[in-house]
């Protein structure tokens, strides 16, 4: 991996998979942990040993592909001692199913969104972490520990994080958007030249910040009001885009993309007219992190492997690689000035992403939020 | 594509009529159709070989000719990983349907007379494919068995079996079945009569019921994506993936390439189905 | 089930015809048994119970899934999905009908060619076809830019991402299903008798109704239900060519399996989808019976 220049042109398709599964898997779906209450399913903390011989220990890793540096198992070995192997999902929905299914699923480490951690964390699925066996956890912002889903990260460590909003093509809109309203509502000129994410907590979130509600909303009558917004919207809309967004604004086939922030990179990276814009309303605060099963005979390995990911050389991987941001200070220091400054996403402070209202689970309001999408979706 | 679609490949082999007096009056106005769809059916085509020898990485904009993609296709892991997974399945599944197929088919042609059975023996053609791939998504988990190839080669076998079974009893109900009674008669044993006197006589039709699951097979998208998991994927499976996450160039390469496969494969099986139809007077 | 009670027939079959029967279906039989009905009957058996929180199934029983399934909704893309997949037949039918007509007409040895043409197309992957008209149809591509190129648009329409566009799409994707059907029942068309009818004083359209169309109306009715099924269930199309914007049953289907993860309202709506393609060979069947006795007749 050259670190001078983000290998950006070369592909960011590939990273752009990544992402995509990993989106549309995550929160697209419903019905995890009802929020609140949590926690108390978790089990006693194993008793863990610092001293333990790591090199006789393995590890299974399931991550979303091309969410890590490819040769991290090597030089995992090579500089800790303990071999792993690492499988794919393709969605949080799989791999919770898969872990969530009786049999030990021989995982020892999972990568998953916020939500989906604290909902295994509620099932008593997940090991607590270890502080002291991961001293790297120092290294994170503080105000990666309260998030949401998982307040002092007592089940999870957070990997990358972000937020929605709008990217669009600075020379062709002007004046430039500051308002969901601006995509749900274009002007007559950017009409058919608008899309939008499909995935169902990303499809609500411009109109319920647009009409001043919570991202996490139960209100039936709220929502009603989402849908009839996102219906109107829906007659200026190109299409819904969860995946080639970046690529409609590289071509001009669009001009305004609801999007994440990181994606919008990819296209910043091929047109710097390419901007991105968090709407004056507010929008939402995306975590995935990184869980230790309580299954997994290898526990010790397990906290190095986290911690070994929080080194700031491996943790900036995620940020020049995917162009995420990574609540990690040390690592975010590592990504060279040029990166930053080609990346307005990049400059965002952890204060500023705090901003956004983290996505908590939906509980019993998850079909609601499935029933609302398909409606919007097939309305004609 | 669907399970049902094979079928008519069936048909297309068979229309060996007299010559009519219609088809010297020749297709007269129904030119204007048959013209019509065939730049309905190629323009797609031509325009995708087209592009994939353009320079540039814009779909939409000519750069110059190249063969740059070309390069990138045989120099991308991903692809050439699910090619090999699609082979492999394709052979395994190939394997399972025609000796499976060619049993069940003798079993229906000559010891039993239920119509039951052989409208269940075709079940999996009909089937729309997206039922059987969540019925097999929902049995496979059911039983632990973990998503990725294994449940993907047994899904192609069941309907690639179907397919055999139906064109080999087709032929099976061609052939005299006096043939093997004599056979039996002289002494020789099932199992050798089975070799030596039944598969003989319908090796053509277990040929083409295999080839025809090959085929299917490498092409099979749904049920491989409700049965796949994300380590192993098919052909197929990246080829969506990449279809889904933006325009690439490769792709035009790709189709291009297995336009050509199929292009020389579908002209060696008319080659080859020529010379080995004697009855034909040429 | 007593394969050694065979051997009691005796006789010449001393290996018993019992025997080899059961060595011949048993497999096959038993494969299929266990990887198309146990899916499919799970399948069923899964409408009526619950979701589980992570997905999976939780075994209590309930009809909450089918009226769940009856909400206008759910009722608008089924209905959606049967006019889509109904017009991409109809179209199907429109230009497959007379083309196969006319492939039956070419000399011999142009026939095969044609056929050939025909399906070649559908040896190259579906997905990448569908691709293809996404090059097509978009606003910069190659459609839009003859009808601005020969001055019949001022500036590109939306072509892409309409119903129009799925329609268009599945008609393409299946077309060779419904040409060669047609033609295997054109070239057993035995030609004597649209000429009989001629000489009978027959106009040509009159021969067509009430000769040709009704003797080629199986193999029609065989090309309608191989374009109509695969379109039905389709969930490629609408998701790539519709933009997310159109959404027929198969992508709900798939969405209830991979995404929402509720199986049993999932199986609910695949079971609607079983149900009206039930009902369409059906009616195949009572229309093919009525053809053959009156052809008879």
């Amino acid at each position: 991996m050259t670190q001078t220049r983000p290998s950006l042109t070369r592909s960011p398709r590939a990273r752009a998979r990544r992402r995509g599964a990993m989106v549309v898997a995550a929160l697209t779906l419903p019905a995890l942990a009802a929020c609140g209450g949590g926690g108390s399913g978790a089990a006693e903390p194993a008793e863990l040993d610092p001293e333990a011989d790591l090199s006789s220990q393995s590890l299974v890793v399931s991550n979303w592909a091309d969410y890590m540096p490819e040769n991290l198992a090597e030089t995992f070995k090579a500089d800790v001692g303990p071999s792993m192997t690492v499988t794919n999902h393709a969605t949080n929905e799989e791999i919770v199913a898969k872990l969530t299914a009786g049999s030990n699923a021989g995982v020892d480490v999972a990568f998953v969104s916020g939500q989906f951690a604290q909902a295994l964390a509620e099932q008593g699925l997940l090991e607590p972490i270890h502080d002291d066996l991961v001293p790297n956890l120092d290294q994170l912002s503080p105000e990666a520990t309260q998030l949401a889903y998982d307040e002092g990260n007592e089940y999870s460590v957070p990997y990358t994080w972000g937020t929605t909003g709008i990217c669009y093509r600075s020379d062709l809109v002007d004046p430039a958007p500051t308002s969901w309203d601006d995509i749900l509502e274009p002007a007559p000129e950017h009409a058919g030249k608008v899309t939008m994410l499909g995935t169902e907590r990303w499809l609500m979130l411009p109109a319920q910040k647009a009409l001043g509600f919570s991202a996490n909303t139960q209100d039936e009558a709220e929502m009603q009001q989402v849908k009839d917004k996102l219906v109107a919207a829906k007659d200026s809309l190109l299409a819904y885009d969860d995946t080639t967004f970046y690529e409609r604004l590289i071509s001009g086939e669009a001009v305004m993309t609801e999007a994440w922030d990181g994606w919008c990179n990819y296209g910043t990276a091929e047109n710097p007219d390419i901007k991105f814009v968090v709407p004056s309303e507010g929008s939402d605060l995306w975590a995935d992190t990184m869980v230790v099963l309580k299954s997994s005979e290898n526990k010790e390995a397990a906290h190095a492997f986290v911690n070994y990911v929080l080194e700031p050389e491996n943790h900036a991987w995620a940020v020049e690689n995917i162009l995420y941001n990574v609540p990690n200070a040390a690592a975010m220091d590592q990504v060279p000035a040029e990166m930053i400054e080609q990346f307005d996403t990049l400059q965002v402070t952890p204060e500023q992403l705090m901003e956004g209202e983290s996505l908590v689970d939906l509980g019993e309001a998850a079909p609601l939020y499935t029933q609302m999408a398909t409606e919007i979706t097939a309305s004609s | 594509m669907s399970a049902v679609a094979p079928e008519p490949a069936n048909t297309a082999p068979a229309p060996e009529p007299a010559q009519t007096s219609r088809a010297k009056s020749g297709p007269g106005w129904l030119w204007a159709p048959m013209a019509l769809a065939a730049l309905f059916l190629y323009l797609p085509i031509a325009v995708l070989v087209v592009m994939s020898f353009n320079a540039s990485s814009s779909p939409f904009s000519w750069g110059g000719a190249s063969l740059r993609w070309y390069g990138e296709l045989v120099n991308d892991a991903k692809i050439l990983d699910s090619l090999r997974n699609t082979l492999v399945v394709a052979v395994v599944a190939t394997a399972i349907a025609t000796v499976l197929g060619t049993t069940l088919a003798v079993g229906l042609a000559r010891y039993t007379r239920s119509t039951a059975l052989a409208a269940f023996s075709t079940a999996p053609a009909i089937l729309p494919d997206l039922v059987l791939g969540i019925g097999l998504l929902v049995l496979f988990s059911l039983l632990s068995v973990s998503l990725g190839l294994v449940p993907v080669t047994v899904a192609h076998s069941v309907f690639g079996m179907a397919f055999v079974t139906a064109i080999v009893r087709a032929r099976l109900n061609q052939v005299d079945p006096s043939l093997e009674e004599a056979s039996r008669d002289l002494g020789a044993g099932a199992v050798s009569t089975f070799f030596r006197v039944t598969v003989p006589g319908i090796a053509p039709a277990i040929l083409a019921g295999a080839l025809l699951t090959f085929t299917l097979s490498i092409d099979e998208f749904v049920i491989a994506f409700f049965t796949n998991g994300p380590d192993t994927p098919t052909l197929p499976i990246t080829i969506y993936s990449m279809v889904r996450f933006g325009v690439t160039p490769e792709i035009n390469a790709l189709a291009t390439v297995l336009l050509l496969v199929s292009l020389v494969v579908v002209l060696a099986v008319a080659r080859i189905a020529r010379r080995t139809s004697p009855q034909e007077p040429r | 089930m007593a394969p050694r009670t065979a051997r009691r027939t005796g006789g010449a079959a001393t290996r018993g015809p019992r025997g080899e029967r059961l060595a011949l279906l048993a497999p096959g039989l038993l494969y299929l048994a266990l990887f198309v009905g146990v899916p499919v009957l799970l399948v069923l058996a899964t409408t009526v119970l619950r979701r589980g929180r992570f997905g999976g199934l939780v075994f209590e029983p309930t009809l909450d899934n089918f009226s769940r399934a009856l909400q206008p909704v759910y009722v608008g893309v089924l209905l959606d999905s049967l006019v889509i997949a109904g017009l991409a037949t109809l179209l199907a039918a429109l230009i497959g009908y007379p083309v196969a007509h006319g492939i039956a007409r070419l000399p011999q040895r142009w026939r095969t060619t044609a056929l050939i043409l025909v399906v070649l197309p559908f040896w190259t992957n579906f997905l990448i076809r569908t691709y293809a008209w996404i090059v097509l149809l978009n606003s910069q591509g190659l459609v839009n830019d003859a009808l601005v190129g020969i001055g019949l648009l001022d500036s590109p329409l939306t072509l892409l991402y309409t119903p129009g566009a799925v329609v268009v799409g599945l008609f393409y994707a299946y077309l060779p299903l419904m040409v060669l059907p047609v033609y295997a029942s054109v070239v057993r068309l035995d030609p004597e008798l649209p000429e009989a009818a001629a000489n009978l004083g027959a106009g040509r359209v009159r021969t067509f109704f009430d000769v040709t169309l009704p003797l080629t109306l199986p193999g029609l009715l065989t090309g309608v239900i191989f374009v109509f099924v695969p379109s039905l269930g389709n969930f490629v199309v609408p998701e790539l060519l519709g933009g997310g914007k159109t959404v027929m049953v198969g992508n709900l289907v798939r969405d209830q399996f991979l995404k929402a993860r509720d199986w049993p309202f999932g199986s609910v709506l695949a079971g609607a989808v079983i149900v009206l393609l039930v009902v369409l060979f059906a009616l195949q069947a009572a229309a093919a019976r009525r053809v053959s006795t009156t052809g008879r007749a």
